[in-house]
């Protein structure tokens, strides 16, 4: 249930023209109080899910999985193998539902998508330097369509913290539009294809407050991101809930204000069951039903899928099973 | 030559830094004076004055408050003479004096020691902190006159709080004296108010009133009195400090109780983050 | 939709006898000239047992028993042996908490998760906190040699009835005094399991007592003439009534009443953040809370925004099983309670004030009011300027800080209040004019045993928790 919303829709497109005006505008976002935020999501965290609401949540946050391989080591084998994982997760069990998608790094992708295709399973590759963006915007254009043409059709993008530290918005926020444009967009460059979403990953763990998460949530969204994403999985620091309660929070206010929604995934550290039913119970109570799918709400997360289907596999069986019985996939 | 003829005293109130006369036109004959015979609407108006007080004597700063206080020892010893020909023994002035002292020197300390930081267990600054209650209704001892007096006054006004204060009915000079010390020492007017005449006409109308929020019941030697304004003070729930003993030793070292009981205190959290 | 399936907490934990007598001198006896009542699941109306009604003979008994441990036992003992039972108690309710937690839903209606989380908590650091006085009273500030009074009469209400139990015994016995603790009537059931735990604890006979019963047991106790403490947690109008009672005696007395607590919310606050604090200042244990945030006070240029984020954060409260681990609110505590709340709902509406509550079912059995907002309240509606005691909140709007502490003083309670605001120095402004005893700036509802709590103007006098705690159960 969704309280209406009375405010007016609001225009926010001329932000994006100026640094005063961005800067105005993020600097006058209601502040997050720490302890607060900490306290709510910790709240949230002792909800008991049981029985049917399990099952079912277990089986959403299947379909919500990021498979995730991004490693200097990953080969074309391995990532046909994580691609096969994706599609059937479970195979002694048909009723397990796929994966939402595979990440890679653009040079994996080519070798997941012929396994991929016309599965409905996502081919997700992260792009513009990934993980620290520290390289020229014309490399990070290249890297961006060269996984879009090689078959990606969502790209998670990096922000350029150290710009967005050193309070220069405008240019995240440029370089957040070009990427977006490099998704393919107006230009065709998908083969009429429709545009690849857009992830922009915040890096929170890098950004340190709450008040710049929640900044760079609006400042991500406000450049066209269809997705906000946490972390790169690279730094000590990565998803948690209070960071991704303020981020849920921020798609939400967003819609309010613009009538868009957006998407958001946590990345990194989520991997136990146990921690994504606490993330569905806070995208649950945040921003309720519409961003319980796959298409709203993902978590970037390689081990999670085991813990899900041994979970799942105890549900079905009323027995408790064990890592030998599933993929190392 | 002929004697030159003394110019006498009018024994008045002092309700708002002024000295009224009984708005009931009475008066009582008692240490060879006239003194006003103050009447239930004297009382209201000495709260309505004690209560306007509030604002500016418990937002003034604690140093500031010792200073005036202090000024009134400075001002007191000035008139050492004055009190001992009322019959104040001098050592009883002298006493008087060293306690307007000591209290001078509290303003700024009970604040430390009667409030602080407490470590509760979670990330939040969490610090108490005294604060006057309000408007006091004091019934001062009827001996010691001065000594007395100064006892109950000292305590109740140096945190902040106003008082409106119920004479000794059988010595009140000393009191319509102190007054006049009070009256030119720098303390804004309506933070002591001072009543003379009948315990038993001002002190019901103060436990009653409903705007006082403590009332210092030391003064009352009366077990029945004492339990009815105690009553009586319960309809707003007044902070009561009880009559003291009869053999109470006024030259003692005070404590603090006297001075926390007519306190609030305040506790204020806050989180600690980023 | 994510329905949340059934999450019920066992309550096999909880061993209940089919009736209760009176803890006196230790031992559990039949009362002597009371008769009996029943204590009632409010979330169901079952019976849960039979409690014994304690008349004027049996609190009589229970006075001379406090009395003679305080003499022979708990008196002499040095305090460090005093603190040794503290801990020890503090223990076996960390032991037993889940037990004790399950007891205190069943018999208040509040939600497990609450009784799981804070009460049970806070009622064992409680007496760990206090335990730890015992031996070191020369150092609390009430001078080289404080002592106790002798024997402490303490009545209690039902909305926190153990952890109202660990403020008022735990400073009474670590200053050295005995106690007769009466629970309210509705809520008798976890200050029997206490009895047990006094025993389990070997605490000397007759240091604690607890009678049980209504108001006429709770006169007898503050009237009796053998104690010299009185302590109250309750109405302002019993308090009232209490303080003419001891008028005229040396008994020394402490009360924490009601509160109609303002929670201002000025146009920078966390937003997200206030509207968390709003709902648990209000619906926190059902709004059954002396210093419940009960007048919302919001700046008006964000009035709108937070009233919309508030509702759509109502709408996901959960009320019914206090027993089920996903329940928000719980049963409201009794029949007479749920009648006081609809009567002054109903004022509300009748006076003018928009009512307002998210689509809940409430179960057919038991004592259940959905969490409710009234809009467009003054200053002179009822519903905002008597305490409701339930999930009540009236709205009220301020346009400039001085207004919002003038709107927030206005009223004979000054038990709490809370200020929301990014500004450091706002909340430091504001928290000096506030005329409360416990100021909450940006966060809300929050306890600690080394926190003083407690209220100006007819909130009460006296404080618990803290050092200033002790004060009341010593001669200073």
């Amino acid at each position: 249930m969704t309280a209406t919303t009375t405010s007016a829709r609001s225009d926010l497109s001329e932000l994006g023209r100026s640094e005063t005006a961005l800067r105005t505008f993020l600097h006058g976002l209601p502040g997050v109080d720490q302890v607060g935020a900490e306290q709510r999501a910790a709240q949230l965290g002792t909800r008991s899910i049981k029985t049917t609401a399990k099952a079912q949540a277990i089986d959403l946050a299947i379909r919500m999985v990021d498979l995730t391989t991004l490693e200097g080591a990953d080969t074309p084998g391995k990532v046909r193998a994580l691609a096969a994982k994706a599609l059937r997760p479970d195979p002694a069990d048909p009723s397990c539902p796929h994966v939402g998608a595979v990440c890679v790094y653009p040079a994996m992708v080519p070798y997941v998508a012929e396994v991929l295709r016309g599965s409905g399973v996502h081919l997700a590759s992260v792009a513009t330097a990934f993980p620290s963006g520290q390289a020229p915007l014309e490399v990070k254009l290249a890297d961006t369509r060269a996984a879009v043409e090689a078959g990606a059709d969502e790209i998670d993008m990096v922000i350029n913290r150290g710009a967005f530290l050193a309070g220069r918005y405008q240019e995240v926020y440029d370089e957040i539009v070009a990427i977006k444009e490099a998704c393919g967009s107006a230009d065709g460059g998908r083969q009429g294809r429709p545009a690849a979403h857009l992830k922009v990953i915040l890096e929170t763990g890098e950004l340190a407050t709450y008040d710049n998460v929640r900044r760079a949530s609006w400042l991500a969204m406000l450049a066209g991101g269809d997705f906000i994403k946490t972390s790169t999985g690279k730094v000590p620091v990565a998803a948690t809930l209070p960071v991704t309660l303020v981020m849920l929070e921020a798609v939400r206010d967003f819609r309010a204000a613009t009538g868009r929604q957006v998407g958001v995934k946590p990345a990194g550290g989520i991997k136990t069951t146990k921690d994504a039913i606490r993330y569905l119970v806070m995208v649950n109570e945040t921003v309720g039903a519409d961003w319980l799918d796959p298409d709203w709400f993902r978590f970037g997360a390689s081990s999670l899928l085991n813990d899900l289907l041994m979970q799942r596999t105890k549900l079905t069986t009323g027995v408790y099973s064990g890592p030998d019985y599933f993929t190392l996939d | 030559m002929s004697e030159r003829v003394a110019v006498r005293k009018t024994y008045k109130l002092f309700i708002g830094g002024k000295f009224p006369r009984s708005e009931s036109g009475r008066s009582y004959l008692v240490q060879d004076a006239n003194v006003s015979l103050a009447s239930r609407k004297d009382a209201r108006d000495a709260v309505v004055a004690a209560r306007a007080a509030v604002k500016g004597w418990a937002g003034a700063t604690a140093y500031n408050r010792g200073q005036i206080l202090y000024r009134v020892a400075e001002m007191l010893e000035g008139r050492r003479e004055q009190f001992v020909a009322l019959g104040v023994p001098a050592d009883e002035v002298d006493a008087a004096t060293d306690r307007w002292v000591w209290y001078a020197g509290w303003s700024d300390k009970l604040p430390q020691v009667y409030g602080g930081a407490n470590p509760v267990a979670g990330p939040y600054f969490n610090l108490s902190a005294p604060e006057p209650t309000g408007v006091v209704a004091v019934v001062a001892p009827e001996q010691p006159a001065l000594l007395g007096l100064v006892s109950v006054i000292a305590p109740a006004i140096v945190t902040g709080n106003t008082v409106v204060v119920a004479a000794s009915p059988s010595a009140p000079l000393a009191a319509v004296t102190l007054a006049e010390v009070l009256a030119t020492s720098d303390l804004p007017g309506g933070v002591v108010n001072i009543l003379t005449g009948k315990i038993t006409e001002t002190a019901p109308a103060l436990a009653a009133h409903m705007d006082v929020n403590a009332i210092d019941l030391t003064g009352v030697t009366e077990a029945e009195l004492a339990a009815d304004l105690e009553v009586k003070a319960a309809q707003n729930l007044k902070r009561v400090l009880r009559p003291a003993p009869a053999d109470h030793d006024w030259t003692a070292d005070p404590g603090i109780t006297r001075m926390t009981t007519l306190l609030e205190t305040k506790t204020v959290w806050h989180p600690k983050g980023v | 939709m994510f329905e949340y399936a059934p999450a019920p907490e066992s309550r096999s934990v909880v061993d209940l006898k089919p009736s209760y007598g009176l803890f006196i001198d230790g031992r559990f006896v039949d009362p002597t000239d009371g008769g009996s009542f029943k204590s009632i699941n409010p979330a169901s109306e079952e019976v849960l047992a039979e409690i014994a009604e304690g008349g004027g003979q049996d609190v009589e008994r229970a006075v001379r028993a406090a009395r003679t441990a305080y003499d022979k036992v708990w008196g002499p003992m040095p305090g460090r042996d005093r603190a040794k039972y503290l801990f020890r108690i503090a223990r076996i309710i960390q032991e037993r908490s889940r037990e004790l937690a399950v007891l205190e839903s069943l018999d208040n209606g509040k939600p497990i998760k609450e009784s799981r989380d804070v009460d049970l908590p806070l009622v064992a650091a409680h007496f760990f906190y206090y335990a730890g006085w015992a031996d070191k009273l020369e150092h609390a500030g009430f001078g080289p040699d404080p002592k106790p009074l002798g024997v402490a009469a303490q009545v209690i209400p039902w909305n926190f009835p153990l952890l109202m139990l660990a403020w008022k015994i735990a400073p009474a016995l670590a200053a050295g005094n005995t106690v007769v603790l009466k629970p309210a009537e509705t809520t008798p059931l976890t200050a029997l399991l206490f009895a047990e735990i006094c025993q389990q604890a070997d605490l000397p006979a007759g240091v604690v007592n607890i009678v049980t019963g209504a108001g006429d047991t709770g006169r007898a106790l503050v009237e009796h003439p053998g104690v010299d403490k009185v302590a109250f947690t309750g109405s302002t109008e019993v308090g009232r009534a209490i303080a003419r009672a001891v008028a005229g005696t040396r008994k020394k007395l402490t009360l924490e009443l009601g509160g109609k607590a303002a929670n201002i919310v000025f146009d920078d606050a966390p937003v997200d953040q206030a509207v968390e604090g709003i709902v648990n200042g209000i619906f926190f244990n059902q709004g059954h809370v002396c210093c419940a945030g009960s007048r919302l006070l919001v700046q008006e240029s964000v009035a709108d925004r937070v009233l919309e984020s508030l509702k759509r954060r109502m709408a996901r409260l959960r009320v019914g099983d206090p027993l089920d681990k996903n329940t928000d609110i719980g049963a409201i505590n009794s029949a007479a309670q749920l009648a006081r709340i609809r009567e002054l709902s109903d004022a509300g509406s009748a006076e003018g004030a928009e009512r307002w509550s998210p689509a809940c079912e409430l179960p057919e059995r038991g004592f259940w009011f959905a969490p409710t907002i009234f809009t467009g309240v003054t200053q002179a509606h009822r519903i905002a300027r008597e305490e409701i005691f339930g999930p009540v909140l009236s709205v009220l709007t301020f346009r400039t800080p001085a207004e919002a502490v003038e709107k927030a003083n206005n009223t004979p309670y000054g038990l709490s209040a809370g200020i929301w605001t990014d500004k450091g120095s706002r909340i430091l402004w504001t928290a000096d004019r506030l005329r409360a005893g416990v100021v909450w700036a940006n966060t809300f509802n929050k306890f600690d045993p080394t926190s003083p709590f407690g209220g100006y103007k007819e909130s009460g006098y006296g404080r618990e928790g803290g050092r200033h705690g002790l004060e009341g159960y010593l001669n200073v």
